[in-house]
C-alpha cells in the first residue's frame, strides 16, 4: 500500500469515488457550523464593528491560494519526475480553483478595506503580491488552454510552475521591498502577540479546515472529470480507427 | 556558439528583423506619456524612472517571439537541437544576441528620452546602470518565454501573459534602485538585487528554456 498506486487511474477513481461523498458532506457541515458560529455567535470587535467577521471567509480563502500553488508545485514535480498522469491533471484541475480563492481573498480584502482603511485597494505588498499570484495562475490556465497536447501541455506546464514559483517568491520579497503596507501581520500564529482572539480563532479554524475540505472535494471532482474526458477521448479515437 | 551569435544578431538587424522596431516603440511610449499626463516638468521628472523602466520592457517585450519563431518554422532549430554545441549554449547565445540588439541599444538610447522626461540630472549615470544590469534579465527571462510558446501558432499574445508576471522583481528593483539614485538617495539593496537577480537569471534560465525547447521539439 503506497501512494503511488493512486497512480493508476483506474484505482485512482475507485477510491475517490467512495471518499468524495463524504468530503463534500464534510465541507457543506464544516461551512454551516462554521459561517454561522462566525457570524451570529462572536462578539463585536472595539474598533472594527461587525466587519470583522469577513475575516471567516478572507483569511481562508487567501491561505488556500497560497497552498493550492504549492499543491500544484508539487504535483507538478510528481508529474515531471515520475510520469503520473493523474498528478498532472490534478494540477491542471486545481489552477482555477486556486485562481478563484485568489480572486475572493482580494475582493473580500477590498470589501474589508474600505471601512477599516477607507480604500478599497492600496498598493500594499500582501495585496500586490496576491494580484501577482493571480497573474501567474493566469498565465498557467492560458498555457494549458494553448497546448494541443496533452503531454505537452503537462510539461510546458509544470515547468512554467517550477520557474513561477522561484518568481513568486521573488516577487513576495521585491514587493515587500517596494512599499511598506497597512496589511496586518498573521492572524494566526504560535506567536501569542500576534494572535487574533480566540473568540475569532477558534470559527475561523472551523473555516479554515471547511475550505480545504472544499478545496479536496472540488480538485477531486475536477481531477475525475479530465480523466473521464480523457478516456472519453481515447474511446473516441479508438472508434475512428476500427 | 560564436557563430550562432554572429548569425542571431545579423539576422536581427537586416529588413524584417525588428532591431528598429524596439527602440521606435520605446521612443514613442515615452514620447506619449507626456501626452497623458500633461507636461508640467515636476510631475514628469518624478515619474521618469519608473516610465522608462517599464517602457525598456515593453520594448523588450515587443521582439520575444522572434528569438525562436522563425528558426521553428523553417527547421533550424531542430538542426540547432541536434548539433554538436549543447542547447544550453545555444539558448544562452540567443538571448545574449536578443540583449545585444534590444537591451543594448535601449539601454543606450535612454538617457537622450530621459531628457524629454526632464529627469534630475544625477538619475542620467543610474539610469544607465540599472537598465545595463536589468536588461540581460530581461532577455532571459524572455528567452524562456518564448521557449514555452515556440510550439503555438499565436504565441505571441501568450507570451507576454506568461512573461510579464515573470518580470515583476526586477521592474520592482530596477525601477526603484533608479528612482533612488534620481533623488539622490542610497540604492545599493536595490542595485544588488538587481544584479543578483540578473545573474542568477543568467546562469540558471538557459538550462530550463533548453529543456522546454527539447519538450516543444518532441
Amino acid at each position: 500500500m503506497s501512494l503511488w498506486e493512486y497512480a493508476n487511474p483506474k484505482k485512482f477513481m475507485q477510491t475517490s469515488g467512495i471518499f468524495l461523498p463524504w468530503f463534500a458532506a464534510l465541507a457543506i457541515i464544516l461551512f454551516t457550523v462554521g459561517l454561522v458560529w462566525g457570524y451570529f455567535f462572536t462578539p463585536e470587535a472595539e474598533n472594527f464593528g461587525s466587519s470583522v467577521k469577513i475575516i471567516f471567509v478572507h483569511v481562508p480563502s487567501a491561505m488556500m491560494a497560497i497552498n493550492i500553488w504549492v499543491m500544484m508545485l508539487v504535483t507538478s514535480l510528481v508529474w515531471l519526475i515520475r510520469r503520473h498522469h493523474v498528478s498532472a491533471l490534478a494540477a491542471k484541475a486545481a489552477a482555477p480553483i486556486g485562481m478563484t480563492m485568489t480572486l475572493i481573498a482580494l475582493f473580500t480584502g477590498a470589501i474589508w478595506g474600505q471601512p477599516m482603511w477607507g480604500t478599497y485597494w492600496a498598493w500594499d505588498p500582501r495585496l500586490t503580491s496576491f494580484l501577482v499570484l493571480f497573474l501567474f495562475y493566469l498565465g498557467y490556465i492560458a498555457l494549458w488552454e494553448a497546448i494541443d497536447d496533452p503531454d505537452t501541455a503537462a510539461d510546458l506546464t509544470a515547468v512554467l510552475c517550477l520557474v513561477g514559483s522561484v518568481f513568486a517568491v521573488l516577487s513576495r520579497y521585491a514587493v515587500n521591498f517596494w512599499n511598506q503596507g497597512l496589511h496586518q501581520g498573521a492572524s494566526l500564529s504560535l506567536d501569542k502577540e500576534e494572535h487574533v482572539n480566540s473568540a475569532y480563532s477558534n470559527p475561523l479554524y472551523v473555516c479554515i479546515a471547511a475550505f480545504i475540505l472544499l478545496f479536496i472535494t472540488l480538485v477531486l471532482m475536477r481531477t475525475r472529470t479530465e480523466i473521464r474526458s480523457r478516456r472519453l477521448k481515447a474511446l473516441l479515437a479508438r472508434e475512428r480507427m476500427g | 556558439m560564436i557563430a550562432i551569435l554572429l548569425r542571431d544578431m545579423r539576422l536581427a538587424m537586416r529588413a524584417g528583423g525588428g532591431f528598429g522596431l524596439g527602440l521606435a516603440f520605446f521612443l514613442i511610449v515615452v514620447v506619449l506619456v507626456p501626452f497623458g499626463v500633461g507636461p508640467e516638468g515636476e510631475l514628469l521628472g518624478k515619474i521618469a524612472p519608473g516610465v522608462l523602466w517599464v517602457a525598456a520592457l515593453l520594448a523588450c517585450l515587443l521582439s520575444l517571439d522572434r528569438i525562436f519563431a522563425l528558426d521553428f518554422e523553417d527547421g533550424s532549430l531542430d538542426l540547432l537541437a541536434t548539433a554538436p554545441v549543447p542547447l544550453e549554449g545555444v539558448v544562452a547565445m540567443k538571448a545574449f544576441a536578443h540583449w545585444l540588439t534590444t537591451g543594448l541599444p535601449l539601454t543606450i538610447a535612454a538617457p537622450f528620452l530621459a531628457v524629454l522626461l526632464n529627469m534630475p540630472d544625477q538619475g542620467f549615470f543610474w539610469l544607465v546602470v540599472t537598465l545595463g544590469l536589468g536588461t540581460p534579465a530581461l532577455s532571459f527571462i524572455g528567452t524562456f518565454g518564448a521557449a514555452l510558446t515556440v510550439g503555438l501558432k499565436r504565441g505571441g499574445l501568450l507570451l507576454s501573459l506568461l512573461v510579464l508576471p515573470l518580470y515583476v522583481p526586477t521592474l520592482i528593483f530596477g525601477a526603484e534602485a533608479l528612482r533612488r539614485g534620481t533623488l539622490g538617495l542610497d540604492n545599493t539593496t536595490p542595485l544588488l538585487m538587481l544584479a543578483g537577480i540578473t545573474a542568477g537569471v543568467v546562469a540558471l534560465l538557459p538550462f530550463v528554456a533548453a529543456a522546454t525547447i527539447r519538450i516543444n521539439l518532441r
